[in-house]
């Protein structure tokens, strides 16, 4: 990843500080538990769920496996469907890419439907610095971006603003970027959603270039998807004339019927929708009807090095549902903000730290960055043990070992200043390796819920000291584990 | 070396640890999930589109074919749309009743032109009841995509229940996905502020679908 959040805290510091700021935590306390409640009801309509989240994991297992084939059977198709592929191995190759393509059309300025791949490589930053405006059109992006600030959330990114904030923001930003406020603007959402539409409807109708990134891309049709609510995403994608798609290389699915598995767990497992509001699937370019351009970059940044983990690999399987940010005890009080980057939450945490390495402190703290209760892991649609990964990691940081490297095989040494990180591996080995002490311990904490410490005991201490300790699940881990096979029999 | 051939390079020595002889993909993925949930007549599987396109705040007419005109007519008026577009292969007898200027969409028409009209009437490619969701298509009755996008009242037809599928996966086996394909479920829509919902950021903030079946009701 480029050096989108550089110079952040590492997530100790930066959750402390996140911790202590009321607002940010009522607001993300209010958001994280009214999707999760909601979720749980849309999922409990479908009574095969359990069947299409192993089905979705074999899908993306299966790919992943065969990625080399399914990458060159995708370019095939979109090729033969009249789209050109491009390939970057990593975010300053993305952006060049880009960057030369905006140039050819002889425009200066695109809009953006929210895309994480394009944050990711910092592509608007790189746009920008060649005198290219790129103006994102999801509403909440459009906050993110008037506030000069950062998303926090995968799908609800200016959940850490409250309604006052953003109309200060309206009124304050947007005659700066186009179309400014209607005088009197109030703090009611519709009014602030109307100063929106307004504001980029005037961007959308005379925009030539459009860039997007994609939920998913089939490979034996050159199909690309992407599924939003707002409108912006359809306004991307069919009003100007070309259209740049820029796309991590695990968003392959083999097959168009393959969508009918994660068309039915996405939108559940994100908005706790039936369905989504607006779902645009295209393959290359239609005659007389959206785009006459069409380039797809599909950007690696990272992701064969992931790859190359075999027990981190299934990281790519993620589609993004952010279904984990929800019930995580820790991102519930610590915020998106301090993960450091815009993958936040458990899949964040065992994500950047693979795709960016772990030489930087953030890095090397974000395995930590969870209580590992497996309440990610219960929740995933495509069944990502974050847990298991998360353990993996922190071994990494604190023991070193092989990892892959922008393609290299190299050995980490022990990363040092882990000191306290060491001392509550070794704590947590422990307890590991005696499952007594372990389930003696949860269920105590179970009982004295209320009693909880807010930090650790013993060798934990250090480590906990610049974390406020999670509520104790109603289950314990292991108790869910037993009562599920480890996970394999979800209907129990 | 070209990126091409670097990322393929990594991605094979990435994966030398996978046994070569995999299981290849038509048995790699057990299909043991639903075709469609529930035990529906056809005309519970109309009535649950019906509801679930009620429960995502699209508002439901439902009228046998020969009172199609009249309804349509009746809701441009109501709504006092001085301005329809058509799309070229509509059937003319659905707003042989109307008085509301209908505008075609034509290649020339440019966003600006679509952006001064009220309304759009479409057919649609099918809708999915379990989901509450119009796929369109962009065939002939139903137009470019971008005609349902930018003016702000959409009017959608649906044919039942040939045109109603019960679930996702069988809306997929019917779907041709050469074409372009919007699948629309509810107006649009944001929880951006508070999580709040608010209709229509940049979609139409109103849809309205017609159910309309075959005359001899
Ligand atoms: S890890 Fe799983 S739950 Fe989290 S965002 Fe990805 S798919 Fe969703």
């Amino acid at each position: 990843m480029s050096g989108t959040f550089v110079g952040m805290p590492a997530f100790p510091k930066a959750a402390h500080e996140a911790v202590n700021n009321q607002t940010l935590r009522g607001n993300l306390r209010h958001a994280t538990h009214t999707i999760r409640g909601k979720r749980e009801k849309a999922v409990a309509e479908l009574a095969d769920w359990a069947e299409l989240r192993e089905a979705g994991k074999r899908i993306k297992d299966h790919t992943l496996r065969h990625l080399d084939r399914y990458l060159v059977q995708l370019e095939e198709s979109v090729t033969a469907a009249g789209g050109i592929v491009h390939w970057a191995a990593d975010a300053d190759e993305a952006n060049r890419i880009v960057i030369d393509l905006v140039r050819m059309t002889g425009e200066s300025e695109v809009v953006k439907v929210k895309s994480m791949a394009t944050q990711e490589i910092g592509l608007n930053e790189a746009l920008e610095a060649e005198g290219i405006a790129a103006y994102e059109t999801d509403l909440a992006e459009l906050i993110v971006q008037l506030g000069k600030d950062r998303p926090s959330h995968i799908l609800v990114p200016a959940i850490h603003r409250n309604r006052g904030e953003i109309r200060d923001i309206f009124a304050r930003e947007m005659s700066e970027w186009g179309r400014p406020a209607p005088e009197g603007l109030t703090d009611t959402p519709a009014e602030l959603a109307e100063a929106a539409r307004l504001h980029l409807r005037e961007k959308f109708l005379r925009a030539k270039v459009g860039v997007s990134g994609a939920n998913f891309m089939v490979a034996d049709t050159g199909t690309l998807v992407v599924v939003e609510s707002e409108g912006n995403g359809r306004m991307c994608l069919t009003l100007p004339e070309t259209l740049i798609s820029v796309v991590g290389i695990e968003k392959i699915v083999p097959t168009w019927r393959d969508l009918e598995v994660f068309l039915q767990t996405l939108p559940r497992s994100s908005t706790a929708e039936r369905m989504n509001p607006y779902t645009s699937t295209w393959t290359g370019t239609t005659d007389g009807d959206g785009p006459q351009t069409f380039h797809l970059v599909l950007i690696d940044n990272g992701r064969t090095d992931t790859l190359a983990d075999e027990v981190g690999r299934q990281a790519l399987r993620c589609i993004r549902c952010s279904a984990c940010l929800n019930v995580c005890p820790v991102y519930e009080r610590a915020g998106g903000h301090a993960y450091g980057s815009v993958y936040p939450g458990p899949i964040g945490a065992i994500l950047s730290p693979q795709l960016r390495g772990i030489a930087s402190e953030i890095d090397a703290s974000l395995p930590y960055a969870s209580s590992l209760c497996g309440a990610c892991y219960e929740v995933c649609p495509v069944a990502i043990d974050i847990p298991e990964v998360l353990v993996h990691l922190r071994e990494r940081v604190v023991e070193g070992g092989p990892v892959t490297r922008e393609g290299n095989k190299v050995v980490l040494k022990p990363a040092k200043g882990h000191a306290a990180e060491r001392a509550a591996m070794r704590a947590a080995r422990w307890a590991f390796s005696h499952p007594g002490a372990l389930r003696t311990g949860q269920r105590l904490a179970s009982r004295t819920r209320r009693f909880h410490p807010r930090t650790l005991p013993g060798p934990g201490k250090a480590w906990s000291a610049t974390r406020d300790l999670p509520p104790v699940p109603a289950e314990p881990f292991r108790d869910w584990w037993q009562r599920t096979d480890g996970g394999k029999d979800t209907t129990k | 070396m070209n990126s091409r051939d670097l990322i393929l390079g990594r991605v094979r020595r990435a994966l030398a640890d996978v046994p070569r002889d995999d299981t290849p993909y038509e048995q790699a993925v057990d299909r043991d999930y639903l075709r469609e949930h529930g035990n529906r007549s056809v005309e519970e599987t109309v009535e649950l589109l019906a509801e679930n396109l009620a429960d995502y705040r699209a508002i439901v007419h439902r009228c046998p074919a020969d009172e199609l005109p009249a309804l349509l007519a009746g809701i441009l008026a109501a709504r006092g749309s001085a301005s329809v577009l058509v799309p070229p292969g509509l059937p003319p007898e659905w707003l042989s009743a109307a008085d509301t200027a209908q505008v075609e969409d034509r290649a020339v028409s440019t966003v600006y032109d679509l952006d001064g009209v009220d309304s759009v009437v479409t057919a649609c490619a099918l809708a999915v009841a379990e989901t509450g969701t119009i796929v369109l298509d962009g065939g002939p009755d139903q137009g470019r995509r971008r005609i349902t996008l930018v003016p702000d009242h959409h009017i959608c037809v649906v044919r039942v229940p040939d045109q109603v599928v019960s679930s996702v996966p069988q809306a997929f086996e019917r779907l041709d996905p050469a074409r372009p394909l919007t699948w629309i479920s509810g107006p649009s829509a944001t929880s951006d502020i508070e999580l709040d919902r608010v209709e229509g950021v940049h979609g139409p903030r109103t849809l309205e679908v017609v159910l309309v079946s075959a005359a001899d009701r």
